[in-house]
């Protein structure tokens, strides 16, 4: 599973610029028709207690998740023809609004960009070793995974091979 | 020495985040050592739970299964909420 795309991993605890890693995307890929940006954002809990103050915290397993997030991506990179592949993920804490996550997908068509990003963030979910915390005033409790999620990379097994 | 990590919710659970272990006598899989691990109590038997904590050997998924070496880096964790 080897391709030529440039692919660019990060987990880091500082925010990112959108502006910039959208420039590097597009100065990586050679000739691009198209390229697809996701931003994932902190969200604001609803509820009963939506008043009180809310963060969100990312742990994860340092050793583990730059290899994880490689290996999704080079996943994407041998399943369409990519120009360039950039994921960056945040660890630490983050309040509502925050970015957290972001993935850059560039081809010379739409399909193969849009998909491919999809794909990234649905594996991305499942696969990494990330955790997430909410803490709300003084209660706290980790984020259940979701059946939705696991349901979302069933569709990309059922597609495999197919969607060029 | 098997290196162990423990993550998230197992983390807390367990109230340890890593240790060092020589491979004890009998236990040969990751499903043996989870077996081991819970012996030391209650708040260890999570470990035995395949739905609610995965296996990583080395870093990466593994199976119950899996055969483990002496040196082998070994994670448990709840399954993962990232993106």
């Amino acid at each position: 599973m080897s391709s030529n795309t440039p692919i660019h991993v990060l987990v880091t605890d500082q925010d990112f610029d959108l502006a910039a890693e959208y420039a590097s995307a597009r100065a990586d890929s050679e000739n691009p028709g198209a390229i697809v940006m996701f931003t994932g954002l902190v969200r604001e809990v609803l509820g009963e207690a939506a008043s009180a103050e809310q963060t969100l915290t990312l742990e994860h397993y340092p050793g583990m998740t730059q290899k994880a997030l490689l290996d999704i991506a080079e996943q994407a990179a041998s399943r369409w023809p990519l120009q360039c592949i950039r994921v960056v993920h945040r660890v630490g804490t983050m309040e509502p609004g925050e970015q957290i996550v972001l993935v850059l997908s560039s081809s010379a068509h739409r399909h193969a960009a849009f998909e491919s990003a999809e794909f990234i963030m649905d594996y991305l979910k499942t696969s990494a070793p990330f955790w997430k915390k909410q803490v709300r005033g003084n209660e706290s409790y980790w984020v259940d995974s979701r059946e939705s999620d696991y349901r979302a990379l069933e569709r990309w097994q059922q597609k495999s091979g197919s969607a060029r | 020495m098997l290196k162990i990590n423990y993550f998230a919710s197992v983390r807390e659970q367990t109230g340890s985040s890593s240790e060092n272990l020589e491979l004890p006598a009998g236990v040969h899989t990751v499903g043996e050592l989870a077996n081991w691990l819970a012996t030391r109590g209650p708040a260890w038997e999570i470990l035995q739970s395949q739905t609610d904590v995965l296996v990583a050997v080395n870093q990466a998924v593994s199976p119950r299964s899996q055969t483990l070496g002496p040196d082998d880096e070994v994670a448990f964790f709840p399954p993962m909420t990232g993106g």
